[in-house]
């Protein structure tokens, strides 16, 4: 377990490394203060971080984790229960498909003009679309359960409530990880998007305005910010599925 | 008592693209502490049966009982092993055996006892922490037991849970399913392609017809059980009987589905 931990952390130290001499020489070659060299924007991080980076970034990640949360809270159980309910199923699937592939995004001023400029409307635009990321994919994974697996806890006299709870919530457990962790990116885009549009909080909103101020390094030391809060939530799921899922990474 | 008494049971189902009559009023009988092997040309309804003597699928016409009450739905001393042995793969082998005491709410303590005693007696005692894919072939299939073990189950209704297994893991498990018969001396009810398996485990062995299935013969077998009864004469006399009866039924020849 150390070992794999250790060997992932050596990993993400050579990813950097490549990262960081690909953005200098990037940086070199562009050379525009739209794009400073790492070294000043990582010293212009560092400095800014407490001050004014800091607050912008707890702001950003309520926002998003808190439209997460809800949209797993509702879109999981509702999926899973679609899956293996074929008459709901039948009525619902097709509203779900038709709605799906709707780039909700768009929603962004009518959620402005009904919920202000505050945390709300960036929350529900984004609980909106990861809603229905994890719909989609938490119906179709309690769709694709083994009859066979179904049948012999049912034969031990499982009620509908035992079933979901020991062969229907386990079997769909890491499809709606890997769905989490694929909405979990887009977000982070919407959420930097709804930033920019209202409100004088968040780091997108830090990162618009910089950018307006024609303050490269502040600009950048935001976007670092926003990379960041990406990276620490892929993570953090990263941790939970590891935890919840340990049967899937033991080998034949 | 875990009698088993079906009479004229037919059942029609679904399938994919058309309605399958998959048993055509088939009566049966197991006396309690009866093994029996159920053989068949593919396809007929031997499945079926065992769901819907498990409680799980419901006759369209007949009446199934066992211990004399009629079957409604899952009774709690019955257990059913499927080919693939119904283990779930995201709990432990003792949680596993456990299961059916985790659903009828059986105190934790309590359940971990006697699934980890289910356990010792199908000889994976050491692998109480292993994942089911961790385990092989057979010693799954000792998993499946060991739940139905660890439930106290007084029929065991298994739908062909060896044929996924190679020759000497299933000869080794024939073994242990004939041993646990023995001193359990549970009702017995294994459905089954090969015919060795069927003269090695089954008291009689019932041949069905081909789909909607019904009893097409009943071959009494006495012998099974008795020590080296594989190496006699009786054994391949009995085997040779299926062939014949088999081949009457047409399970040798190749007709299109």
């Amino acid at each position: 377990m150390s070992g794999s931990l250790g060997r992932r952390a050596l990993g993400y130290l050579a990813a950097l490394a490549i990262l960081l001499a690909a953005w200098e020489l990037a940086a070199l070659a562009i050379a525009s203060p739209a794009l400073p060299p790492p070294t000043s924007a990582l010293a212009d991080f560092a400095r800014l971080l407490v001050p004014a980076l800091l607050p912008n970034l707890l702001v950003s990640a309520y926002r998003v984790l808190a439209a997460v949360a809800i949209a797993s809270a509702v879109a999981v159980p509702l999926g899973l229960v679609l899956g293996r309910t074929p008459r709901a199923d039948a009525v619902f699937a097709p509203a779900v498909f038709l709605l799906y592939p709707v780039p909700w995004v768009v929603l962004l001023p009518v959620f402005l003009v009904l919920l202000g400029i505050g945390d709300a409307p960036k929350i529900a635009l984004i609980t909106v679309i990861v809603f229905f990321q994890l719909l989609v994919t938490s119906r179709d994974a309690a769709k694709a359960i083994p009859p066979s697996s179904v049948l012999s806890v049912r034969s031990l006299g499982a009620t509908r409530a035992q079933v979901f709870r020991h062969v229907v919530v386990p079997a769909a457990l890491p499809d709606i990880f890997t769905a989490l962790r694929i909405a979990s990116g887009t977000a982070i885009a919407v959420l930097f998007l709804s930033e920019t549009v209202a409100g004088t909080s968040g780091l997108g909103w830090y990162i618009v305005d910089a950018w307006g101020r024609v303050a490269y390094g502040d600009m950048f030391a935001g976007i670092i910010a926003l990379a960041l809060l990406g990276v620490a939530f892929y993570e953090l799921l990263e941790a939970a599925e590891l935890w919840l899922t340990p049967w899937t990474r033991v080998g034949r | 008592m875990a009698a088993v008494e079906a009479r004229d049971v037919s059942v029609t189902y679904e399938g994919v693209d058309r309605r399958v009559h998959a048993l055509g009023g088939l009566t049966l009988e197991l006396a309690d502490g009866e093994p029996i092997a159920i053989i068949g040309p593919s396809g007929c309804g031997k499945s079926t049966l065992l769901l819907a003597i498990a409680g799980l699928l419901r006759a369209d016409e007949g009446s199934i009982a066992v211990g004399g009450e009629p079957v409604t739905g899952p009774r709690l001393r019955t257990a059913l092993i499927l080919q693939d042995f119904g283990l779930l793969p995201w709990k432990t082998a003792l949680r596993n055996a456990a299961l059916g005491l985790e659903v009828r709410r059986v105190p934790p303590a309590e359940r971990r006892q006697r699934a980890a005693e289910a356990l010792s007696r199908v000889g994976l005692a050491e692998f109480a922490t292993a994942y089911p894919a961790e385990l092989s072939g057979g010693m799954r299939q000792r998993l499946a037991l060991a739940r139905a073990i660890a439930l106290e189950a007084d029929l065991l209704l298994m739908d062909e849970p060896l044929s996924a297994l190679d020759a000497l893991t299933r000869e080794d498990l024939q073994g242990l399913l004939l041993e646990l018969w023995r001193s359990r001396g549970h009702t017995q009810a294994l459905v089954t392609h090969s015919i060795e398996e069927a003269v090695f485990l089954g008291r009689r062995i019932v041949v069905l017809t081909p789909r909607p299935g019904r009893v097409s013969a009943v071959v009494e077998n006495p012998g099974m059980g008795s020590e080296g009864y594989r190496d006699t004469e009786a054994f391949y006399e009995r085997c040779a009987t299926l062939r014949r009866l088999l081949a009457a039924e047409g399970a040798f020849a190749e007709v299109p589905r």
